[in-house]
């Protein structure tokens, strides 16, 4: 058994140290270039110039809502993952995302808000009323939820809800023209406001996540050998679906739909430690960002002085190393 | 009661419920589909819609019905039947319910093949966004079949690749879509949505031609996919041979896609929503090739109705109601279920 952990500790550890090592080029890149002694004294020694306010006042919560986002949407990810048992799920499954973008572009269309900070609540409460009303679809009837009904419950109502948003969307220009930044995904312009808003969530349900490891493992043996294990089904199914609804919604509020990171991370960090959630959780929390925020300081750069939204290039540069990964290895079954 | 029909060494078999699932359904879909013709800006009653289509109408009658609004309704049932059966095909492949050609990436592909032509051809016709469409469609599911083949295709490993590759393809569209002006952007989103609006007999032909061809194709191959829903093995040791029946099926559904998607956009909704709808009427373990397609038909016709005189005079995009009437629709069926199939 030590034998075998020891390796994912390593990996564990790696992990982390890259994100870390993530986190301060972040920090240290961007649109302007500022040297990296002047970045360090913005945090010793703020004297209040340009360049100390660029790291404190953008740099710094971009890189803190890349951080919690990209832990939220791993985990949510993987959550998702394990309770369908479901290898193509991802936290829209639920219907988060379809039910905070309707939630935002109501916001825009009827009330004509277009803020981004506005954006969050109506995001928030957008994405808790779908994945309520899909779990609740998803248990109604004999035998509670089933993997293969949540899903196909949560695909149906996410296809109903988008068009919902496609059709106010169609039928007016102005609500396209905004709507159509903020469902790209972006980190840039959010400020510390936004990551007090997102942040309890975030860590409320990471923590909850974590605490479901051992009972997801017990139901990824199947219903009936989980239940002879004394896991308790529903509650643990309940549990998951909060725990993904608070960090999906959260993280979607916060930077808008990212939908690769949920899909693809928890698929990297199976190769890297096998299924046990107990290790795939953390594995995901730490990956997630790493990837995230990579892609979006390439986006800083490859555009300069325009940047890409980070939503496209998660998708662009984690695609083609998504595939090549999936080609090279034999893939851990779920 | 299980029949059989049996003609030189070809056998058909008949379950008593699939057939009458599948002639209600069919008529059905011509009740729907002669109601869609009849009403409009100029109302025509329902018999006289009947006695033009049978050749005995008036002069303006047979303008209306026949040059405007049967063209519309006949392009809706097959683009309708087309992406059914290819979601039923592409679900059944990937032994999952959330399968539909997005599991190849052809719809991602043919979304970015349009709103490239949109976008960089000024003023484009429909048709080079068509050709757009399909060119990035098959492109793309080129793509990813390549991408997942080593030494045979596993489908865990086509699922996987195909996300890989459709997510990128779809984010480029996204960012162009950014970076469009909005008249663009717009029309993009119609068609993106999928439209049937002022589809005429030239939309009809080639469609109808390779429906022809195709669904009996996806019949004929609905017995070897039944047998890869077994298990690799198990289907290898039955006789089907892997790698060649798998590509065979896949060409086949990402055909009846192209077709679909050239005619009306991608109506995406269809292909993911008709095949559990039909498994769930039918009461069949496997895939139900007949059903699913009047399924889908059912699901265009009723939905390009609803999108005409919902806000009538301002005629909608069709995708916007398939899914406002069949998800409703599979939600009930889901509650009702008392025992769920394997997929």
């Amino acid at each position: 058994m030590a034998a075998r952990r020891s390796p994912r500790v390593v990996g564990l550890v790696l992990a982390c140290t890259v994100l870390v090592l993530v986190v301060v080029t972040s920090l240290a890149v961007g649109t302007r270039s500022i040297p990296f002694g002047t970045v360090v004294r913005s945090f010793t020694d703020f004297n209040g110039s340009t360049d100390h306010m660029i790291v404190r006042e953008l740099r710094l919560p971009r890189t803190m809502i890349g951080v919690l986002v990209g832990s939220a949407l791993g985990v949510a990810g993987a959550l998702m993952q394990a309770v369908t048992r479901n290898p193509l799920a991802d936290p829209g499954l639920l219907g988060v995302s379809a039910g905070a973008s309707f939630a935002v572009v109501l916001a825009i269309f009827v009330l004509g808000i277009g803020s981004l900070s506005a954006y969050v609540w109506f995001a928030l409460a957008g994405a808790a009323a779908t994945s309520v009303a899909v779990f609740a679809l998803g248990s109604i009837g004999r035998g509670g939820a089933n993997p293969v009904r949540l899903a196909l419950a949560g695909a149906a109502l996410s296809a109903l809800l988008g068009s919902c948003t496609s059709a106010v969307v169609l039928l007016d220009r102005q609500t396209l023209d905004q709507y159509r930044f903020w469902v790209v995904g972006s980190l840039s312009g959010r400020d510390m406001a936004i990551v007090g808003q997102a942040a309890p969530f975030l860590l409320v349900g990471l923590l909850l996540a974590f605490a479901l490891g051992r009972p997801l493992n017990a139901l990824a043996l199947g219903e009936d050998a989980a239940r002879a294990l004394g896991t308790r089904v529903g509650l643990t199914r309940l549990a998951t679906v909060l725990a993904v609804t608070l960090l999906a919604g959260a993280a979607t509020a916060a930077c808008g739909p990212v939908a690769f990171i949920g899909l693809t991370v928890p698929h990297l960090a199976r190769l890297a430690c096998g299924a046990d959630q107990r290790w795939l959780l953390p594995f995901s929390a730490a990956l997630g960002p790493v990837m995230l925020l990579s892609c979006d300081i390439l986006g800083r750069v490859i555009a300069r002085p325009a940047e890409v939204q980070v939503g496209i290039m998660t998708a662009v540069v984690g695609g083609p190393i998504f595939v090549a990964l999936v080609r090279r290895a034999r893939m851990a079954p779920l | 009661m299980i029949g059989a029909l049996r003609w030189r060494g070809i056998s058909v078999r008949l379950e008593r419920r699939m057939v009458i699932a599948s002639l209600l359904l069919a008529s059905l879909l011509v009740v729907v589909g002669c109601w869609s013709i009849s009403v409009g800006d100029f109302p025509i009653r329902i018999t006289e819609v009947v006695r033009t289509l049978i050749g005995r109408g008036t002069s303006s009658s047979e303008f209306i019905v026949g040059t405007l609004r049967l063209p519309r309704v006949l392009t809706g049932a097959m683009v309708g039947a087309a992406f059914g059966v290819s979601g039923a095909i592409f679900q059944s492949l990937a032994r999952n319910p959330l399968g539909s050609p997005d599991v190849i990436g052809f719809t991602f592909g043919s979304a970015l093949g349009a709103v490239l032509v949109i976008v960089a051809v000024e003023g484009a016709s429909s048709v080079a966004v068509s050709a757009g469409a399909v060119a990035g469609g098959l492109l793309t599911a080129l793509v990813v079949f390549l991408c997942a083949w080593r030494r045979g295709v596993q489908a865990h490993r086509l699922v996987l690749v195909g996300i890989g590759v459709g997510y990128a393809v779809a984010a480029l569209t996204n960012y162009l879509l950014t970076q469009a002006n909005i008249s663009d952007a717009q029309r993009a989103s119609v068609w993106l949505t999928g439209s049937l609006n002022g589809r005429s007999w030239e939309h009809v032909r080639p469609v109808g031609a390779g429906l022809f061809v195709l669904l009996p194709l996806a019949m004929w191959m609905g017995r070897s996919l039944r047998l890869l829903e077994l298990g690799d093995d198990t289907a290898a040791a039955l006789g089907v041979r892997l790698g060649r029946a798998r590509f065979g099926i896949v060409v086949v559904g990402v055909g009846l896609a192209a077709l679909a998607t050239a005619s009306a956009g991608p109506v995406a909704f269809v292909a993911l929503m008709a095949p559990p709808i039909a498994r769930r009427i039918v009461h069949a373990p496997g895939i139900t090739i007949v059903p699913t397609a009047l399924v889908g038909a059912l699901l265009t016709v009723s939905a390009d109705l609803m999108a005409r005189r919902m806000l009538a005079p301002l005629e909608l995009p069709v995708g916007i109601f398939t899914a406002v009437l069949g998800a409703p629709y599979l939600l009930w069926l889901l509650t009702r279920e008392t025992r769920m199939g394997a997929l």
